[in-house]
């Protein structure tokens, strides 16, 4: 008799726990582990469940652009890896374009810099950008947060996430932070390999091997970005773009963009900071065949003498292969990160 | 009473009494008031928004239609040399031509008798770099409009420490046919890899014009004048025709190294 209450007691606990996994499923910011530490000061910031929700809200809402209509998911579409599919560069408010091909919002809190030019250091300031251009959302911060506080369902959600109703700057972009570092890609093919759950292809192994020797002097794993910037060979673009140049006004960073990640590359076409190379073969037909020689040219694309990174037909077949193991299915599929 | 005696006795009224007539340099315990006043003139001419007509060194005629800059890391020197650090939370000003209230940039200090003071021109590197939540007041991104008075860089992130438009007849018309020139000065060094710095230290020394007397109960009032048209004139003289436009970029170096002599003191009202 008295065993059975044992046994019925510690079956409702056990009842109670599953159900609270079931509804609690959120946890938060989790570095994965083959990942190293993030940049982005989590401690800061923590990442909670009401937090994150205001931060997908605001992300997903056109209130922060000028006519209403223009969110930050408007560009960063999910099923494109958070970029603008099929766009080489973007079109934003009253449908003006800009002059740079819109980056993914995918582990973010890895990121020292931010935009093609670095030229934002944090991210609980890069959502400014943005929503200040002209050509994107062209509205100010002020009448956001005025925006903001008259709509009602707006401040109980600040205080749900921060405690009390105020809607400031720091908030807005503090929840921002939470819903943009969530946005982690962790679950593709390679990734499971490196946690030793399943093994490369022939092919897929003879393409990691080559992109480990030909290309991760700057896509470094596991990240596959070593957040540098880098003259990557291809031409001066239509509108002279001059990158990292603007920022720091040092003609060693003339034409230099930042080292793009080569994960979800099936989802974020085109590529380059201008969007001018519509598939992967073109790229890789550009490294091996079509590097221009210009004064900061990446010394790794000119070793001894010669421009760009030999490679051979099957080699670019491997490589194709291997980078398709970098794709997140989950990632573009999360109904946590999509608009609710 | 002993010769001792009448000696120590009148050594403690002599100091007593030189405590009553005149304060100590820095009194640790007690503040008080002490404003800074920046009266913006062009030359011998108060500026005057939209109405004023101003020409500079080369010649060239203009009008103003915004003024406005950073004053930031108020220190205090007294008259025995004493170094006070106005609290770095409460040392960042925007004053603007628009708005009377900002040319006073009010601070609480120490009592004490003040020689010289000294500012940053601009938003010094450290709180550039700061956190988002440590932005308030008037160094909040949402405290100045986009277009209309904006001081921040979303772009590059940073502050415009000084910035001045205008219309000139030798300012080449614009999309919208105004003949406008810009000038938005900033750069605190870059957040990563080094780049410009137009962080500008200025000190101004009162004692030729009256030391800043900081008492209880009373308020001292530093007035200076900053002469606008020293931007255009100095070690270079900056042109409306050859430079309409000075952002982000070497040229706005040159305009800092000229304004940065701006600053004059004409007197202190005690």
């Amino acid at each position: 008799m008295r065993s059975r209450k044992i046994t019925m007691i510690a079956a409702l606990v056990l009842l109670c726990a599953c159900s609270k996994t079931a509804i609690d499923v959120f946890t938060g910011f989790r570095k994965p582990q083959h990942f190293p530490e993030p940049v982005y000061r989590v401690a800061d910031n923590p990442v909670s469940k009401a937090g994150f929700e205001l931060g997908r809200k605001l992300f997903y809402d056109g209130i922060l652009s000028r006519n209403n209509q223009v969110s930050c998911g408007f560009c960063h579409i999910q099923s494109a890896a958070f970029t603008h599919h099929g766009h080489d560069v973007s079109h934003g408010i009253d449908d003006r374009l800009g002059s740079r091909n819109a980056s993914p919002i995918m582990n973010l809190a890895w990121r020292s810099s931010f935009m093609w030019d670095g030229g934002i250091g944090d991210l609980d300031l890069q959502p400014i950008a943005p929503i200040t251009n002209h050509v994107e959302m062209d509205e100010s911060i002020a009448n956001i947060l005025a925006k903001l506080r008259n709509t009602p369902v707006y401040p109980s959600l600040f205080e749900k996430a921060f405690g009390s109703r105020d809607i400031t700057t720091a908030r807005v972009m503090k929840a921002l932070s939470q819903f943009m570092i969530m946005c982690v890609s962790s679950e593709s093919k390679y990734d499971s390999v490196m946690r030793n759950q399943t093994g490369f292809t022939e092919n897929e192994k003879a393409g990691y091997q080559l992109v480990q020797q030909k290309c991760a002097g700057c896509h470094k794993e596991p990240l596959f970005t070593d957040e540098s910037f880098r003259d990557n060979g291809i031409a001066v673009g239509y509108n002279n773009d001059s990158g990292r140049y603007a920022v720091t006004l040092n003609r060693a960073d003339l034409y230099r963009f930042k080292v793009p990640s080569l994960r979800n590359l099936a989802y974020t076409a085109p590529y380059m900071h201008d969007g001018r190379f519509y598939n992967l073969q073109i790229v890789l037909d550009a490294y091996s065949g079509d590097v221009h020689d210009k004064p900061n040219l990446d010394p790794l694309l000119k070793q001894n003498g010669v421009l760009g990174i030999p490679l051979s037909t099957t080699e670019k077949t491997q490589i194709l292969a291997f980078l398709n193991t970098l794709n997140d299915h989950q990632f573009v599929n999360n109904k946590m990160l999509a608009e609710q | 009473m002993k010769p001792t005696s009448i000696i120590i006795l009148a050594l403690i009224i002599f100091s007593s009494c030189k405590k009553n007539s005149d304060q100590p340099a820095v009194n640790a315990g007690l503040k008080s008031s002490l404003t800074l006043q920046f009266d913006n003139i062009a030359g011998a001419a108060n500026v005057q928004l939209n109405t004023g007509r101003y020409t500079n060194s080369v010649g060239e005629d203009f009008t103003i239609t915004m003024l406005q800059y950073y004053i930031s890391n108020v220190q205090l020197t007294t008259t025995d040399g004493t170094k006070y650090a106005v609290p770095q939370d409460s040392s960042y000003f925007l004053v603007r031509e628009s708005d009377p209230a900002t040319q006073f940039c009010k601070l609480n200090v120490p009592l004490g008798e003040y020689r010289s003071v000294s500012f940053v021109l601009g938003v010094d590197s450290l709180r550039s770099t700061m956190d988002v939540s440590k932005r308030t007041g008037v160094l909040d991104p949402a405290a100045t409009g986009h277009d209309d008075g904006g001081m921040y860089w979303g772009w590059n992130s940073g502050y415009i420490f000084f910035r001045m438009e205008g219309i000139s007849s030798f300012a080449p018309a614009d999309p919208a046919g105004l003949k406008k020139f810009r000038y938005h000065i900033g750069g605190f060094g870059g957040y990563s890899a080094p780049s410009l710095n137009n962080i500008k230290n200025i000190t101004l020394d009162l004692s030729a014009n009256g030391t800043a007397k900081v008492r209880e109960g009373r308020s001292s009032n530093v007035h200076i004048m900053v002469d606008v048209l020293k931007m255009f004139n100095g070690a270079t003289d900056v042109s409306i025709a050859a430079n309409p436009t000075v952002m982000f970029g070497d040229y706005s170096a040159r305009v800092a190294a000229n304004y940065v002599q701006m600053f004059r003191h004409d007197h202190t009202e005690n």
